[in-house]
């Protein structure tokens, strides 16, 4: 066999999962022209593709904060992510789980707009998420509006991420989702007081949240048709730290003290 | 007088500076301030600055009160002294009627600060017969209109005419030389005549300490000489001491009138007639707004519809638009009128201060008329781009991201698209200001002041725009609350948000207080933060039945960010 032949056989744009030189991850325009857009590695051993594949859509359940991970690596590499209909947005957590604040924009209240909204945004933004809350994607006519904006993010290679924001009402079934994320548990660390399994603790209101896990599955279609589990430990992106107002406590010592991950 | 533009030659005559009348009111600051704050003009006044006195009534003077003397040495001369804050804004207030005598008498009225008008002196002498004359109907004028005393002086050059005001003298023609030549070295160092311009007390002190201790001492200097030895202000200075003018009268103009309209006739229907019409305006906007050296920073546009409805939005932008930024907006805003569903209500503004939105609810519109409006422009030294256009450069992606989202503002209104600059504050709320697309990111607060008692990381990921109520119960079922001493009132262990069942609490933190603003009485603000993780999920909120939720187990948790203020629970953040 040939060399050429050799090469041909490598698909072009980045492969899931090759080796990328330090170089290539250095560069910030990166994820602008690449056909799978960046995520957090412990994501990346997650999705089908290692990353979020241009032109699909991946529903993300259970946890806002899922949804800024999933944002954070694309954005700080060029590349925009918008979200619509979450008034609520929590902006430090977003920069502290890594996502380029410049580079985010949100349209908090699309009301009655929601289509062209999403439409005009599909056009121009890499990722744009839209809370499956909004009533114009209740009902029948909805369900024919999920599937005419999926179909726009397949034909502008943006990625459409529907997701459930706290408080708001639970959407049902994505047509054609591509993926769905959800959150399946949280521990939380650093808090004292913690009660113990009877119920019973010191309970004695110590120490502050420092840091969270969240359990995670992945499931969808073709390559991702089996489930995947994963623990993302949270935060790990290279947001500011906020400055205590108190010190720190130390970590656990049973738990791993760095952050890292766990596939199961 | 007109068509003095250009670039003047270095060696410029004594013909070439114009002939120009100054009308003085003595110690301004300090009559504004006495007639805002009902002083007779015999009461000894003064007004300070940095506790420096920069202004005296005659009465003060006389009582031996000077310019740049500390307050508490004036009233030491002076115990009657009458001590009035500075305020620019008043003095050029109080100033607007002496301003509008001068102008009914002669056009083209230059203020040079609030004080001191300066008005070109050929026409008006020609007209009334001579400079004494002029300055004679002047001092009426401004007399009998606005009350105020004044003195006027005429002179070559706008500096010659300030000192002849000074001195209540009207020098002759080509006199300006023979005029200043004995005056004190001191006299260079006016006030600011424009903004900006910097004093030149040092210049002064310099000069003097070398024996040039007067006007035509400093001008036997030759200019050459004093350009290579003291600098750029010294040589303006010299040209002031030998009678030139230091530059031309910026005198006051109207505004030009940049509003361009565009009639639709037909009235227009469908948005791409409309466009082609607007592209025309934009067009003759643009050209004008560039013949007058301006770019247009607030652009507002206005449409009148068929049934006489009047259509008003202003977009606002960091950077000046641009013919195609022009032509882009208007589309855009005559798409999102043209195409407005009927009774679609669009809450899109959620930030205070929002432009009218006249678009809610109305039935598919034809418009008759449009204008263009340029709220606020800049000219071309307020405008500095950054040499690599910003951080992110005209990068293609943020290019196609910046039009995608001014086509969102297009259909929701300026401020239907946000972006969130982070800034310094305790809360969670108080760090992140959000700014309609387009405008300046500039945070709230300082962020790189210290701030005790700052939330630490990690933060809520949802921040209710409007808190939740919560209540917090210890194990009696009596409501938990926070003591003067800043700590709880009891063991939490069930917590109610928002009317919801009331949920075990696994895991809780606080309080963290904050007196935030103890130091105004009336608006002191007590805060407490307590952190709790609860058993549960807050699921199939709000009524909804699906199922997807109810499947993770009871053992599932949700940690939610409280707040306590004025004796009541609200969820300030959730950790979800």
């Amino acid at each position: 066999m040939s060399m050429a032949s050799v090469t041909s056989l490598v698909p072009r744009g980045a492969p899931p999962g090759a080796v990328r030189s330090a170089s290539d991850l250095a560069a910030p325009e990166q994820a602008v022209g690449q056909r799978v857009l960046p995520v957090r590695e412990e994501l990346a051993s997650l999705l089908p593709h290692g990353g979020l594949r241009r032109g699909s859509t991946v529903v993300v359940r259970g946890s806002t904060s899922l949804l800024f991970t999933l944002l954070a690596t694309a954005t700080e590499r060029g590349s925009w992510a918008a979200v619509v209909g979450m008034p609520g947005l929590g902006l430090l957590a977003a920069a502290d789980l890594g996502i380029a604040v410049r580079r985010l924009a949100v349209v908090p209240e699309p009301g009655a707009e929601l289509a062209s909204v999403v439409a005009a945004l599909l056009d121009g933004v890499d990722m744009v998420a839209v809370s499956g809350a909004e009533p114009a994607l209740a009902g029948p006519s909805g369900a024919g509006l999920a599937r005419r904006l999926s179909a726009r993010a397949r034909h502008r290679g943006a990625v459409l991420i529907p997701f459930e924001s706290f408080g708001a009402r639970p959407f049902g079934d994505w047509p054609n989702a591509d993926l769905e994320l959800s959150r399946t548990g949280t521990r939380w660390s650093g808090l004292g007081g913690e009660l113990g399994e009877s119920g019973e603790g010191p309970n004695t209101g110590h120490g502050h949240l420092a840091g969270f896990e969240l359990a995670v599955s992945v499931r969808g279609r073709g390559a991702a048709v089996r489930p995947r589990h994963g623990v993302l430990v949270l935060p790990g992106g290279p947001g500011q730290p906020g400055e205590p107002g108190e010190p720190r406590p130390e970590p656990d010592e049973e738990r791993e003290p760095d952050r890292g991950v766990r596939v199961g | 007088m007109a068509g003095k533009t250009g670039i003047r030659p270095t060696v410029a005559t004594v013909d070439d500076a114009l002939r120009v009348i100054a009308v003085w009111c003595p110690a301004w600051p300090v009559m504004a301030a006495g007639m805002a704050a009902g002083l007779t003009s015999d009461m000894p006044a003064a007004v300070v600055a940095a506790n420096r006195v920069i202004a005296c009534s005659a009465t003060a003077w006389a009582d031996g009160v000077r310019r740049g003397m500390r307050r508490r040495e004036a009233q030491q001369r002076c115990p009657e002294l009458t001590v009035l804050a500075d305020d620019p804004g008043r003095d050029a207030r109080m100033f607007e009627p002496v301003v509008a005598a001068v102008e009914e008498l002669a056009p083209g009225v230059e203020v040079v600060r609030p004080g001191l008008v300066a008005v070109p002196a050929q026409g008006p002498a020609r007209y009334f017969g001579g400079d004494q004359a002029v300055a004679e109907r002047v001092i009426d004028q401004v007399a009998d209109r606005a009350g105020v005393e004044c003195q006027v002086g005429v002179a070559d050059g706008l500096f010659a005419a300030t000192l002849a005001a000074h001195r209540g003298v009207v020098v002759p023609p080509g006199g300006s030389p023979d005029f200043l030549a004995p005056l004190s070295i001191a006299e260079i160092d006016q006030p600011a005549e424009r903004d900006g311009e910097p004093g030149r007390a040092d210049l002064v002190d310099l000069l003097h300490r070398l024996g040039v201790r007067t006007l035509g001492a400093f001008t036997a200097i030759p200019e050459r000489d004093v350009a290579s030895r003291f600098g750029a202000d010294a040589v303006i200075a010299h040209r002031l001491a030998r009678g030139l003018s230091s530059g031309q009268l910026a005198r006051r103009q109207p505004p030009p009138d940049l509003v361009v309209s565009q009639v639709f006739d037909p009235p227009a229907e469908r948005v791409d007639t409309a466009a082609f019409a607007a592209r025309i305006a934009a067009e003759s906007l643009h050209s004008r707004l560039s013949a007058h050296g301006l770019a247009c920073v607030r652009l507002a546009i206005r449409a009148e519809t068929e049934r006489g409805e009047m259509l008003d939005r202003v977009w606002r932008c960091a950077e000046p638009l641009t013919l195609a930024g022009i032509v882009d907006r208007v589309r855009w805003q005559l798409d999102g009128w043209l195409r407005s569903g009927a009774g679609a209500d669009r809450t899109a503004g959620h930030t205070a201060g929002r432009t009218a939105d006249h678009t809610a609810g109305r039935a598919r519109e034809r418009l008759t008329t449009l204008w263009l409006s340029p709220e606020e422009v800049i000219t071309g030294p307020a405008l500095q781009l950054g040499l690599w256009f910003g951080e992110d450069g005209a990068s293609a992606a943020t290019e196609r991201a910046g039009r995608a989202l001014l086509r969102v503002q297009g259909l929701l209104g300026p401020d239907g698209v946000v972006t969130g600059v982070l800034g310094g504050g305790r809360g969670v709320t108080d760090r992140v200001r959000w700014v309609p697309w387009g405008d300046e990111l500039v945070p709230a607060l300082d962020p790189d002041a210290p701030w005790p008692g700052r939330l630490p990381a990690p933060f809520p990921a949802t921040v209710p725009r409007k808190p939740l109520p919560a209540r917090v119960f210890d194990d009696a079922g009596g409501e938990v609350g926070v003591s003067g001493r800043h700590r709880l009132t009891a063991v939490p262990r069930r917590v109610s948000v928002d009317g919801g069942p009331s949920r075990r609490v696994h895991a809780w933190s606080g309080p963290w207080t904050a007196v935030e603003r103890w130091w105004v009485e009336t608006d002191e603000h007590r805060l407490a933060w307590l952190q709790v993780v609860l058993s549960g999920r807050l699921s199939g909120r709000h009524g909804g039945n699906d199922s997807t939720d109810t499947a993770e187990g009871a053992d599932d948790t949700e940690a939610f960010l409280l707040r306590r203020e004025r004796g009541q629970w609200l969820v300030e953040g959730v950790y979800d």
